[in-house]
């Protein structure tokens, strides 16, 4: 079984897949991120904001994915674009959830000193606010990253291509080993995303946080 | 590449995304026991995930050693792309496609966060409550189950909500591997390119994650009296 699998990833078609996979995902996570920083950075200072990224995110979380995934289909058609279109879509809330609330928590008497030392309010988002909300972004950014990955599988199902497509060849088939490498690459590559940009949110913590968190801890 | 522009033609040429007439001849053959098979699958998954994670919470809780490798684990298991883990778990022998490898994928996903919030309200408990109690002569066990764990309940709750809205969204991909729900008419749509039942799945689906979660948030509520006195 266990070489029968591994001759599925020697197979010309496997890196095809892997890169449709990898390209879909990741340019679905980067116009997301396009998409609710900037929103994010919009509505930080108004409550009425806050309020609307939160239901966003709630109905966002709602929705399931495979749900538009599949309404994409009759409305924007087979293939690419329309996968692109839904995966961003569902990426969109936790980055703009953790974005607006990890700008809005940051102290406010931090924000008052910066401002008492004479500080812009442009240098104040981008030498206080964003430095001290960067774990919290990236969080949100890394909970994105991992569900574009996993419902990227799911493009298979409106002709997108990715590593789904092997899932869905194994099970048509009854070829256990091509689902089995299917399955495995797509739960590795989902690991791999989340131990990456794991490893991404640490990095962004400023060294000041960091000390806080142990003591804290 | 033929199939993709009859495709667009029928998308183009099919300007009516609702048809009402098949909802109505369908409704009680096709869309109720979608309906009800998901509520199923999604409540049994729930209910089963809660009695692993309590017991490994409370443990996880007290024994601060055991808690980061059950976090890696659940962890783990939540990250793995819910079609993936389906396709895994019928691979194993012994295990049909069906509702069994459903439910098995759906208590995996709802462990991390059930056992994190379960932790997580065992902490919110003051340490001085906990004194006051064992001043007053409760046992451990007494104390766990009388003091504790009640005050945690809004916690645990709140996990629940979460995973359950989680679930009943991941739930509708098990159809591709027989487990029935609402996934069924989302599939089914799709294969007829039929958008009116692509839509009443993915409306219904969303429609009892909506509904679920406004009742626990109620429930949640309810558990805590005190945020309930304070705010009045």
């Amino acid at each position: 079984m266990f070489s029968k699998i591994l001759e599925v990833y020697t197979r010309p078609d496997f890196p095809e897949k892997l890169r449709e996979h990898v390209v879909l995902s990741l340019v679905a996570l980067l116009v997301a991120v396009a998409i609710a920083m900037p929103v994010a950075l919009l509505i930080r200072n108004t409550r009425l904001g806050a309020a609307i990224a939160i239901n966003i995110g709630n109905v966002g979380r709602a929705v399931p994915s495979l749900a538009i995934l599949a309404l994409a289909l009759p409305l924007l058609g087979i293939g690419f674009a329309s996968a692109l279109v839904a995966l961003t879509a569902l990426a969109i809330p936790p980055i703009l959830i953790n974005a607006s609330t990890g700008l809005r928590e940051v102290n406010k008497d931090v924000i008052d000193a910066a401002r008492g030392m004479g500080l812009s309010g442009g240098q104040i988002l981008s030498r206080i606010q964003l430095p001290i909300a960067a774990p919290v972004i990236f969080a949100g950014i890394r909970t994105s990253a991992v569900q574009t990955v996993a419902s990227a599988t799911l493009a298979t199902f409106i002709g997108a291509g990715g590593l789904g497509d092997l899932i869905v060849e194994g099970l048509q088939r009854r070829g256990p080993e091509i689902l089995l490498a299917g399955a495995l690459a797509v739960a590795a590559l989902a690991i791999i995303t989340e131990l990456g940009f794991g490893a991404l949110e640490r990095a962004f913590t400023p060294k000041g946080l960091k000390i806080v968190q142990k003591k804290r801890s | 590449m033929s199939n993709l522009g009859l495709l667009l033609q029928d998308v183009l040429e099919e300007p009516k995304l609702i048809d009402w007439e098949w909802i109505r001849e369908n409704f009680w053959e096709d869309i109720v026991p979608a309906f009800q098979g998901h509520i199923f699958l999604s409540f049994v998954s729930v209910a089963v995930a809660l009695l692993i994670a309590l017991p490994v919470g409370v443990v996880s809780a007290r024994y601060r050693k055991v808690y980061p490798p059950v976090t890696f684990v659940t962890g783990i298991l939540y990250s793995i792309p819910s079609l993936a883990l389906f396709a895994i778990l019928i691979s194993i022998p012994g295990v049909a496609i069906g509702p069994a490898p459903v439910i098995i994928a759906l208590v995996a996903y709802s462990l991390l966060i059930l056992i994190r919030n379960t932790v997580a309200g065992i902490d919110s408990v003051p340490p001085e409550t906990i004194d006051a109690a064992r001043g007053m002569g409760l046992t451990n066990r007494q104390i766990l189950f009388r003091v504790e764990l009640p005050l945690a309940l809004p916690v645990i709750v709140a996990g629940i909500r979460i995973a359950t809205v989680t679930i009943i969204g991941i739930a509708t991909i098990g159809a591709y591997v027989n487990g029935g729900g609402l996934g069924v008419l989302i599939f089914d749509g799709i294969n007829r390119q039929f958008p009116t039942m692509i839509i009443a799945g993915a409306v219904l689906a969303t429609a009892l994650a909506v509904v679920a979660d406004l009742l626990l948030l109620g429930l949640e509520r309810y558990l805590r009296p005190w945020a309930r006195a304070r705010r009045t």
